[in-house]
């Protein structure tokens, strides 16, 4: 043989569980890097001293007791869709749909406070409009699960799909609605009866929602990490055939879960709906049955971690927000802000899962 | 009376950007990606084609000169989708992240960018126009045919567009016969069926990724442009692009991943988009359940082809799946 045999010059290998505190130094180092490269973009578009683009960061996020409250709301309906999402993903089941289901259970709360506003006391039409958003929310996953689990139709397309169908209701909806004829907004559903309002504690609408999310986030801890149901969806997860093979009735739980899932997900858009904004527009999910996902994901299905990833950017978010105003800038500043932290994140769980080795110039490999 | 001569000409200028992206989709899910980017890369797309020829507008001054009024533009449209092609694929291919995340990222990402830049470039470049309004680079665009009005309803309905309508169909077409006719397509597809036999076989698995996905961006975000400078005429204005970027993402489901058939499903999808406007009595609120259509019809194709089980109607086998040669 005389052709030369040329090796590559990199080497990939699968790692074994890496330490606890390593897969975080190598986070936390890609969240620093992600940062760093945020201020040099900002100081591109903005001129403004990459030190006191922090300042401003924070400053917006936490700088006034008005904004902490906003990012704390923000933090809740963010998280909240988070976990809804998390044990579908734990099963491996790609539900794209957060955002739709959200949005179901939104109008669902919407339907039943503008019919029934003054039909029904209000306590007892609050409690009404959260089983029909529970409902619809969980409905609008329960489809695209019947079909995974009878016909295996792919959910990544079905759930993303179902998204679009939700907002065309709802924009069909919000023209029956609106108020007045002609504006394209419904605007504030029941302002003069506050009819299906949730009530304020003290004079802050946040601290119920900010309470309901608090307990989602300790039962779906429990859940996941405690119960039998949270054990048979990470067999599934793992793999259907030992799942199926030890008596786990797959197609079950692949439905159950999403209906947990969806139901969440409605849930989020009745506190939505009920007990911040009081209307419905087709954004009020706003991407983030995306984020959702997103946080879901980075936090690789750990409750405790899904809380800081969500801080994390719903602080970036907030802080980017105020650069925009300051600057006369786009709103949209925000999102190019979250992209880069997101791919950063991202790509930085390749050294988590995987180690590189250089070959040396002997031809033998570095241990 | 539905008046036909001007329906199938505003179908058609409705369906092209979806054709642009669905054909760029199609090659990268052929390859076994599912770049959930491609609603974000069309942003991008348009929006770079924007900043080029906004910058192109403003420092020229005089007439401008046709052929830099459409090259400048589509340089920086197919340079900016390229970066974001790459972006995508250094993330999935060489660092092996999950594709759905890395898409959807990519997607919060290119919408922001795109609006970002639509709000903000006036005041970034201190210009002192109101809005981007490119009409002249625009014209250049969207000039027909020469002979399309001599013709009457026969030119109305084949010549009355602007030429990257042509290029669609072209792109669509080669795509459609560079996947099923060459030797190229057939390890395309091996790639995105079962690249463990394709890396068997002896076939660059990453490279043909990374071009499939570099490719595919670059020609969806072409859809972007398209939707600025002919249908806008010109006038760039945030988030009135919507969904059409999973609207061709739908499409390709709905085409069974053959570009050919999307030049009419597009063309079809984009009739949809616009039929409440030639159904008289169609009120306000209905046109936005028409709008819900494409929707439905792509999740009926999507039941009925996993019901139905036909080989070649499935989506390729590895799809959305990161390949790792040592793995196993």
């Amino acid at each position: 043989m005389s052709k030369k045999h040329s090796e590559p010059l990199l080497h990939i290998t699968k790692r074994k569980d890496l330490p606890f505190t390593k897969t975080w130094a190598i986070r936390i180092g890609a969240i620093i890097a992600a940062l760093i490269v945020c201020a040099i973009v900002t100081t591109a578009l903005t001129g403004l001293n990459p030190l006191s683009v922090f300042g401003t960061l924070v400053y917006g996020a936490v700088g006034t007791e008005r904004k902490a409250w906003i990012l704390l709301k923000e933090l809740a309906v963010l998280l909240s869709i988070s976990l809804a999402l998390t044990p579908a993903f734990k099963m491996k089941f790609w539900n794209l749909g957060g955002e739709g289901q959200v949005l179901m259970g939104a109008w669902a709360t919407a339907l039943c406070m503008i019919y029934m506003g003054d039909l029904i006391p209000s306590g007892l039409l609050i409690i009404v409009c959260l089983a029909a958003a529970v409902i619809c929310g969980a409905l609008w996953a329960l489809i695209p699960a019947f079909f995974k689990a009878k016909w295996n139709t792919n959910e990544t397309l079905f759930t993303l799909m179902m998204n679009y169908v939700a907002i065309q209701l709802v924009a069909y909806f919000v023209i029956i609605w609106e108020v007045p004829k002609g504006s394209g907004k419904v605007g504030i559903i029941n302002q003069s009866t506050n009819a299906g309002w949730l009530p304020y504690i003290g004079t802050n609408s946040y601290i119920l929602v900010i309470l309901f999310v608090a307990v989602i986030t300790a039962g779906m801890f429990i859940y996941l990490k405690y119960s039998k149901h949270g054990y048979e969806i990470s067999v599934v997860g793992e793999s259907q055939r030992t799942a199926s093979y030890v008596g786990i009735k797959v197609d079950r739980v692949i439905m159950r879960t999403l209906i947990l899932s969806g139901a969440i997900c409605g849930f989020t858009g009745w506190m939505m709906v009920s007990g911040i904004d009081h209307t419905i527009t087709t954004t009020l999910a706003g991407g983030r049955g995306f984020l959702g996902i997103m946080v879901s994901w980075l936090a690789q299905f750990n409750v405790v971690a899904m809380i800081f990833a969500s801080l994390l950017i719903v602080f970036l978010s907030q802080g980017a927000g105020e650069i925009s105003t300051i600057f006369g800038l786009n709103q949209s500043f925000a999102d190019i802000l979250t992209g880069i932290i997101l791919f950063f994140i991202i790509g930085c769980e390749f050294f988590i899962n995987y180690k590189v080795h250089i070959r040396k110039k002997s031809g033998k490999e570095e241990a | 009376m539905f008046d036909l001569v001007a329906f199938i000409p505003r179908a058609i200028v409705q369906g092209m950007p979806l054709l642009f992206g669905c054909t760029g989709e199609t090659i990268s899910e052929k390859a076994g990606s599912l770049n959930l980017g491609i609603p974000g890369v069309m942003y991008v797309g348009g929006i770079c084609g924007v900043i080029g020829s906004f910058l192109y507008e403003q420092n020229c001054s005089g007439e401008l000169n046709a052929f830099l009024a459409i090259f400048i533009p589509m340089l920086s449209c197919i340079l900016g989708s390229l970066l974001m092609g790459l972006l995508f694929s250094v993330l999935t291919v060489t660092l092996r992240a999950n594709q759905n995340v890395v898409g959807l990222a990519m997607t919060t990402f290119g919408v922001g960018f795109g609006n970002f830049f639509g709000g903000s470039l006036m005041k970034l470049t201190g210009s002192s126009v109101p809005s981007i309004a490119l009409s002249k680079t625009s014209h250049f665009f969207s000039r027909s045919l020469p002979f399309a009005g001599d013709l009457g309803w026969f030119g109305k309905i084949f010549f009355s567009y602007g030429f990257l309508t042509y290029l669609a169909v072209a792109i669509a077409i080669v795509t459609g016969y560079v996947l099923t006719h060459t030797r190229t397509g057939l390890n395309l597809r091996a790639v995105g069926e079962n690249p463990a036999t394709a890396d068997a076989a002896g076939i660059n698995v990453n490279r043909y990724k990374y071009v499939a996905i570099c490719a595919g961006c670059m020609i969806a975000g072409l859809g972007g442009l398209f939707y600025v400078m002919d249908y806008a005429s010109g006038v760039w204005s945030n988030d009135a692009f919507g969904d059409r970027g999973w609207l061709a993402i739908a499409l390709v489901i709905f085409t069974l991943w053959k570009p050919n058939i999307a030049i009419f499903g597009s063309i079809l999808f984009g009739g949809l988009y616009i039929l409440n406007l030639f159904i008289p009595g169609a009120g306000m609120a209905v046109k936005e359940l028409y709008k819900m259509l494409p929707y439905l019809v792509t999740i009926i194709v999507l039941v009925f082809t996993s019901v139905r089980k036909r080989r070649e109607d499935q989506p390729p086998e590895s799809l959305g799946l990161p390949y790792f040669r040592e793995d196993r």
